[in-house]
């Protein structure tokens, strides 16, 4: 009941000027928006508005069991304050947390407030009837008794009693009842889980495609070129058979013919098994796979690394292919002569960016490599932005969520 | 000489084993896994150690881990390297001690065998060994640079240059290009001069300094 009281007092002294201060910053912010001063701000304010609603949900958890779930659209680290600030409006959950603030400033700041009240109060009465009654004036009230003597400040104590009582059974419950509130205000909508399934089921649908072409593909190599190589070797080997005693000349130049049919299997095998998953990403994972491919541009290429463990498989392989095509767009169209990498691990999210010094103008259009890789980081809930203005520099940010082990 | 051998797959291992053994050279072991070729390399102190990138128990990169662990351990320790891809990435660090005595083929190589049995004895005598595709990855980097000395190499200097970034020696690249060792002398003094090399007469001092100059950042 106590630490209700505390904590409800707590929680009320910080939630009313947080939640004021997020509302007000919030509303100037995006009203700011048409003169450009709130293109600047709106990302930072709202991106405030939701650490403090995460904090409140953390609280929710830890004090009252509450499990309230944070589902915010993921927003790529470097992207443009334009592009911030339209996929934050764009979020339903940025007009909901809004909505939350203004009934948070309101009913939530009383319910977090009753606690206290409820075990502070009858200390009053209490104090009345242990003689604070002769300092107030006549005509004092404690609830809705008149306090004027001792006989009614005894009167004051009971009533100070009953709410005290009220308090020991109701307290934990009044913080309870504000921690719903949180929650019923601060989920996600049926709405927002009804996009979500549609986008699961629209990225499940293009990792099925993809994987299906894939395959597809490796077939078709695997028929028309090894296959076939070593189907002609072994005629070659039955040729050389019969030569061996009647032409060994001949014999020995098929010999010759069919070892180098075995090397050209076995380069065809190599680029193929590099195209399905890179030796170098098995053997060593995702940064020197990268580091690796970089040494295979003809553009002098920096890699930066820093990742304190591996991801998994699939997350790594997506990755590795994202970052190759990215490179492979910036070496065939850039015209750059310098290209940076950067992979890095924080806050759970992988977050890969490509630089290039090259002359700008790549955008995402349907078909294009681009898009081809962001619909395969879809499939792991990652997203990919590009920043590439006429005249360069051009950077692709990705991020994809994952842990490390 | 003394081979030590690791390779997971039975069938390469013995192929390889029966191989060495045809041009006379002794195997000490012959094993299949990581630990047991770190246990290997550190008691039986072969004249050179045949070992593939992947190996057991992790099939990760464990023999590159253990050749380059061994030759920590004991500077120099000629070791070539056997792989079914090449990176130029694993082929910097071999090199990067500077001690010479690596080799770094590809797997298929082995089917020449006069040239593969060329290439472990160079090893084992400190000398290096890069593949052919390596090297080709080296200088077509280095190509796309307009500003780089290379430019200035004839055709023929260029030939010379890969096959001497390979590791072989003035007598052998003089072979294969079907001309005299003088001349193959001729080409590499020019070759050196505009690459601005200082010139050696050590062949596996030159070839380290070939490929540190190919291997240079930009």
């Amino acid at each position: 009941m106590v630490r209700a009281a505390v904590r409800g007092l707590g929680l009320s002294a910080v939630l009313l000027p947080g939640a004021v201060l997020c509302y007000t910053l919030a509303l100037v912010s995006i009203a700011l928006i048409p003169i450009g001063v709130g293109l600047v701000t709106t990302p930072w304010v709202l991106g405030g508005v939701r650490a403090f609603a995460d904090w409140r949900r953390r609280l929710a958890e830890r004090w009252g069991g509450v499990s309230i779930s944070s589902a915010y659209r993921p927003i790529p680290e470097d992207a443009n304050p334009w592009a911030r600030t339209v996929a934050m409006l764009g979020d339903p959950a940025t007009w909901r947390d809004l909505r939350w603030l203004m009934v948070d400033m309101s009913a939530g700041y009383l319910t977090a407030l009753l606690p206290a009240v409820l075990v502070l109060w009858p200390i009053e009465g209490f104090a009345l009837a242990l003689g604070l009654w002769r300092v107030f004036p006549d005509d004092y009230w404690y609830g809705f008794v008149p306090v004027s003597d001792q006989a009614s400040a005894f009167g004051a104590a009971a009533l100070g009693g009953v709410v005290l009582l009220v308090a020991h059974r109701y307290a934990v419950d009044a913080l309870q009842l504000h921690f719903r509130l949180t929650k019923a205000l601060l989920s996600p909508s049926q709405a927002e889980l009804a996009e979500r399934v549609r986008i699961l089921t629209q990225t499940r649908r293009d990792a099925v495609d993809t994987s299906a072409a894939e395959l597809r593909r490796i077939e078709r190599d695997l028929h028309d070129g090894a296959q076939a190589r070593l189907v002609a070797m072994g005629m070659d080997l039955n040729t050389i058979e019969m030569l061996i005693e009647k032409d060994p000349e001949q014999a020995k130049r098929l010999i010759a013919q069919t070892r180098k049919s075995s090397v050209d299997a076995l380069a065809e095998l190599r680029d193929l098994v590099r195209g399905i998953h890179p030796p170098v990403l098995a053997e060593r994972g995702l940064g020197d796979a990268v580091r690796a491919l970089a040494l295979r541009l003809p553009v002098a290429t920096e890699v930066s690394v820093e990742l304190p463990g591996r991801g998994d498989a699939p997350v790594e392989s997506a990755a590795y292919f994202a970052v190759s095509e990215v490179l492979t767009n910036a070496v065939k169209h850039s015209g750059a002569d310098r290209i940076w990498v950067d992979l890095h691990h924080e806050d759970g999210m992988l977050r890969i960016s490509v630089t290039d010094n090259g002359k700008g103008g790549a955008v995402v259009s349907p078909g294009s490599g681009l898009a081809g890789v962001e619909r395969r980081l879809g499939t792991f809930d990652g997203v990919l932005a590009v920043s590439s203005p006429a005249g360069g520099p051009t950077m692709v940010t990705m991020e994809i969520p994952c842990a490390l082990s | 000489m003394r081979v030590v051998l690791a390779e997971d797959l039975f069938l390469l291992r013995d192929g390889l084993v029966r191989l060495l053994q045809a041009y006379d050279f002794e195997i000490a072991a012959a094993v299949e896994s990581g630990p047991e070729l770190d246990r290997a390399l550190a008691e039986l102190e072969p004249d050179v150690a045949v070992v593939d990138v992947r190996l057991p128990p992790t099939l990760t990169d464990e023999g590159l881990q253990c050749a380059l662990r061994a030759r920590r351990a004991r500077p120099g320790l000629p070791v070539l390297v056997l792989s079914q891809h090449v990176e130029q990435l694993y082929a910097r660090e071999l090199l990067a001690d500077g001690n010479g005595g690596v080799g770094y083929l590809l797997k298929d190589r082995v089917f020449d065998a006069e040239q593969f049995v060329d290439a472990v004895r160079r090893v084992a005598s400190g000398g290096t060994a890069m593949d052919p595709q390596v090297i080709q990855q080296l200088l077509s980097r280095r190509a796309a640079d307009e500003q780089r000395p290379l430019q200035r190499l004839t055709p023929r200097e260029l030939e010379v240059l890969e096959l001497m970034a390979q590791g072989r020696s003035n007598a052998a690249i003089a072979a294969q290009l079907v001309v005299t060792e003088r001349a193959i002398a001729k080409h590499t003094s020019n070759i050196f001069a505009k690459l601005g090399l200082e010139v050696s007469d050590d062949d596996n001092r030159r070839v380290l300094a070939v490929l540190a100059y190919l291997d240079q950042d930009r």
